[in-house]
């Protein structure tokens, strides 16, 4: 018994060894998303969209000397900070070299305390939009291509004023994306002379949302906005202001856009307006393109940004000829702005093959990627509104 | 003009809201004080019974629908809340046989009653999800509005919408049959007549020749029928989601015991007690007031005296009240 043990663990060790040699030209990402939760509508298209770059690059076979990259799924929940640093930390275990997620704000702060900061992994994500995140101490760790919400309450404070809203009453889930997005929409808005009316909190997943609707009707305003999630809270607290006919024109920020809104809604909504991280040109239009071809929908928020997140860690990698988060990190500004040749969708693998050669690259993307201050996304927005039961974008900010 | 905005404005907001959601209360809290009257205990289980019943309806209202059955202006379920009724009865039932007539066999303390229904809590919990999953899921169909809040404005001209929904119309007046069948059943029929005779008196009716098994196999049955009923209206009107129906049970006990717990008419006012505190506690008064105040008396805040975050506290707030003031209930029911 003890000798076939021993066989048993020799044998084991040695194709441990092989195993390990033969990967040693792969690179692990993690794709670390809330697939279940508040935005799951979103999820599918986002993990799809940064496995494409992934299946892009390994097709291209430039990554440091004709590496393969395999993307790694696991679930955030999106609100559940025990879920996703424990799904973080089996993502470790199997030995990725970068994680693009978190998704929503909280838990993408958990993620970099609890995770990525005591281990040095590098962090993308492509839809942490809460401002908070800005100030966080990340050592150098810490990357979004979405912007924060400070940016957001800026544009929405513009949309309302160019429709010609003066008053809003203002509702918010009650975590920090919700908290910090409706503080933005709050002080942007007044500080161009609009009033809000009230900003109550709203919790996600109650079945009758008639009492806090109750509130907001009380408090009045042309529009109410709502500053949760479409697939929660946010479509139960639509679907009873429009029952009881308290409003029946919403604001809706980028956590409310989404197909399954309209869709769930029916006819009362179109008039809504909203906005949401986006651009357009030409490198939204090849991605949406590439999407298509791969069978998934790349207007689908924040599918753009991931996308790009997973472009802007295989491309530092290849700048730093590394795969090791402490040597590429550093790289990551520095791809993704000017100076150099600019980079759309579909052209990694020239990308890959102009670092090589040592020559500079400014990484455009499907989102006009352009990272400032502390590694976030300038952003541009989409203007949307409601017409016919879906969201069509109205112009880009 | 203003009076009448004022009226509507509270009409729309307070009262309708309160009268749907109170009837769906007490046809729950019916189910939880006809148990404790005759099986003396409290069933932890009620909220996730109303769960599976509305569970089967919303399985079958999906084949109707399927197959292009429905009711034409009503919601489908109702025709599919029979099937819903049965299914939970066969469930009750079941668990009555396997789990609760062991502990009877016993004679079991109620305390120990309590804390198996709290095990057949979990199980149900999880048969549930198990079977539908744990998301929401909608299944009314038909009109929408008895009358819509745009069409109110544009009939009558006043600045307030009144929005009277088919899910509460139904509410209530199901609500309101179901009572009057229930107190006519427990009243003039013999099963009824020896169901209340096993109640006040388990020996005195065991002399007098009740079936004891009976009585509790009729029990439980009745209360499948109002637990779905409970459910599928609650469903109908607001929407369907396990852990909602799981947290249904605190306001559904304050209801049975603010009334009287075993006390049927108890059950009814506890239960429209407690939804038209909760609504009227949480409800932002500004709107009405602003109408009804001269101009410079208007209120500035939302004069709403609590948070709507704390809705269930309103429910154990007053429960508190009642259990120290007026332990058996408002209506005389049996000390808890």
């Amino acid at each position: 018994m003890k000798k076939l043990l021993m066989a048993t663990a020799a044998v084991a060790l040695t194709a441990g060894t092989a195993f390990a040699g033969g990967h040693a030209k792969e690179v692990k990402l993690g794709i670390l998303f809330g697939f279940t939760g508040p935005i799951e509508s979103l999820a599918p298209s986002m993990g799809a969209g940064a496995e494409l770059a992934m299946a892009e690059v390994t097709k291209s076979g430039m990554l440091l000397d004709t590496a393969t990259v395999t993307p790694m799924r696991a679930d955030t929940g999106c609100i559940d900070n025990g879920l996703s640093t424990a799904n973080a930390e089996k993502m470790l275990a199997d030995g990725v070299s970068g994680i693009i997620g978190g998704d929503c704000s909280g838990v993408t702060g958990a993620i970099l305390q609890n995770v990525a900061i005591p281990n040095g992994m590098v962090m993308i994500s492509p839809s942490a939009t809460s401002p908070g995140l800005s100030t966080m101490e990340d050592n150098g760790l810490f990357f979004r291509t979405a912007p924060s919400d400070a940016r957001e309450g800026q544009v929405m404070a513009e949309v309302l004023t160019d429709r010609g809203v003066k008053s809003i009453a203002l509702t918010y889930t009650n975590n920090d994306y919700g908290k910090g997005l409706a503080d933005a929409i709050k002080t942007s808005f007044e500080a161009v002379g609009g009033e809000v009316t009230i900003s109550a909190a709203h919790e996600d997943g109650k079945g009758d949302y008639s009492a806090e609707v109750g509130a907001l009707a009380s408090a009045g305003g042309d529009i109410l906005v709502v500053a949760g999630y479409l697939d929660q809270g946010g479509l139960g607290i639509i679907q009873s202001s429009l029952d009881s006919g308290a409003f029946d024109k919403f604001g809706l920020p980028g956590g409310m856009i989404g197909d399954s809104l309209p869709a769930n809604v029916g006819a009362d909504l179109n008039g809504s307006f909203g906005q949401i991280a986006g651009s357009g040109g030409q490198g939204a239009e090849a991605y949406f393109a590439m999407a298509e071809e791969a069978g998934f929908d790349g207007s689908s928020p924040y599918s753009p940004e991931s996308y790009d997140a997973a472009a802007l860690v295989m491309l530092a990698m290849q700048a730093a000829n590394s795969k090791d988060p402490a040597d590429y990190g550093a790289k990551i500004m520095d791809v993704a702005n000017a100076p150099g040749e600019k980079i759309y969708p579909g052209e990694l693998g020239k990308a890959l093959e102009l670092l090589k050669a040592g020559t500079d690259i400014d990484y455009v993307g499907a989102s006009a990627v352009e990272l400032i201050g502390p590694g976030e996304s300038a952003g541009s927005y989409r203007e949307i509104e409601v017409t016919d039961g879906a969201n069509k974008t109205v112009q880009f900010r | 003009m203003d009076l009448l905005n004022a009226l509507v404005a509270l009409t729309n907001y307070v009262m309708i809201p309160a009268v749907a959601y109170g009837s769906q209360l007490a046809l729950g809290a019916l189910g939880v004080t006809m148990i404790y009257a005759v099986l003396r205990f409290s069933n932890f289980a009620h909220g996730d019974t109303m769960a599976f019943g509305t569970m089967v309806t919303i399985l079958v209202t999906w084949w109707m629908q399927s197959m292009g059955i429905n009711l034409g202006p009503l919601p489908t379920a109702l025709l599919a809340l029979p099937f819903g009724i049965l299914g939970c009865m066969a469930l009750l039932l079941f668990t009555d046989r396997v789990v609760y007539r062991f502990y009877r066999e016993q004679k079991a303390k109620p305390v120990i009653f309590v804390m198996v229904s709290l095990g057949v809590m979990f199980m149900m919990n999880g048969l549930v999800r198990f079977i539908i999953g744990p998301g929401d899921q909608r299944f009314s169909d038909g009109e929408r509005f008895i009358v819509s809040a745009r069409d109110f404005k544009a009939m009558t001209g006043l600045r307030e919408g009144l929005a009277f929904k088919t899910s509460q119309g139904i509410t209530i007046i199901t609500a309101v049959v179901v009572v009057a069948a229930l107190f006519w059943f427990l009243n003039r029929t013999r099963t009824g007549k020896s169901m209340r005779a096993y109640s006040d008196n388990e020996d005195l009716a065991l002399l007098s020749g009740i079936n004891p098994e009976r009585v509790v196999m009729y029990t439980w049955m009745i209360v499948a029928g109002l637990a779905t009923i409970a459910g599928v209206l609650y469903g109908l009107d607001k929407s369907f989601k396990p852990f909602t129906y799981f947290q249904l049970l605190l306001p559904i006990f304050a209801a049975a015991i603010v009334g009287g717990l075993g006390n049927p008419i108890g059950a009814i006012a506890g239960g429209f007690v407690i939804a038209f505190s909760e609504v009227s506690i949480t409800y932002a008064w500004k709107k009405i007031l602003r109408y009804l105040m001269p101009e410079n008396l208007e209120p500035d805040g939302l004069v709403q005296l609590l948070s709507t975050d704390y809705k269930f506290a309103v429910s154990f707030v007053i429960l508190l009240i009642v259990l120290l003031f007026k332990p058996t209930g408002l209506f005389k029911g049996k000390s808890v």
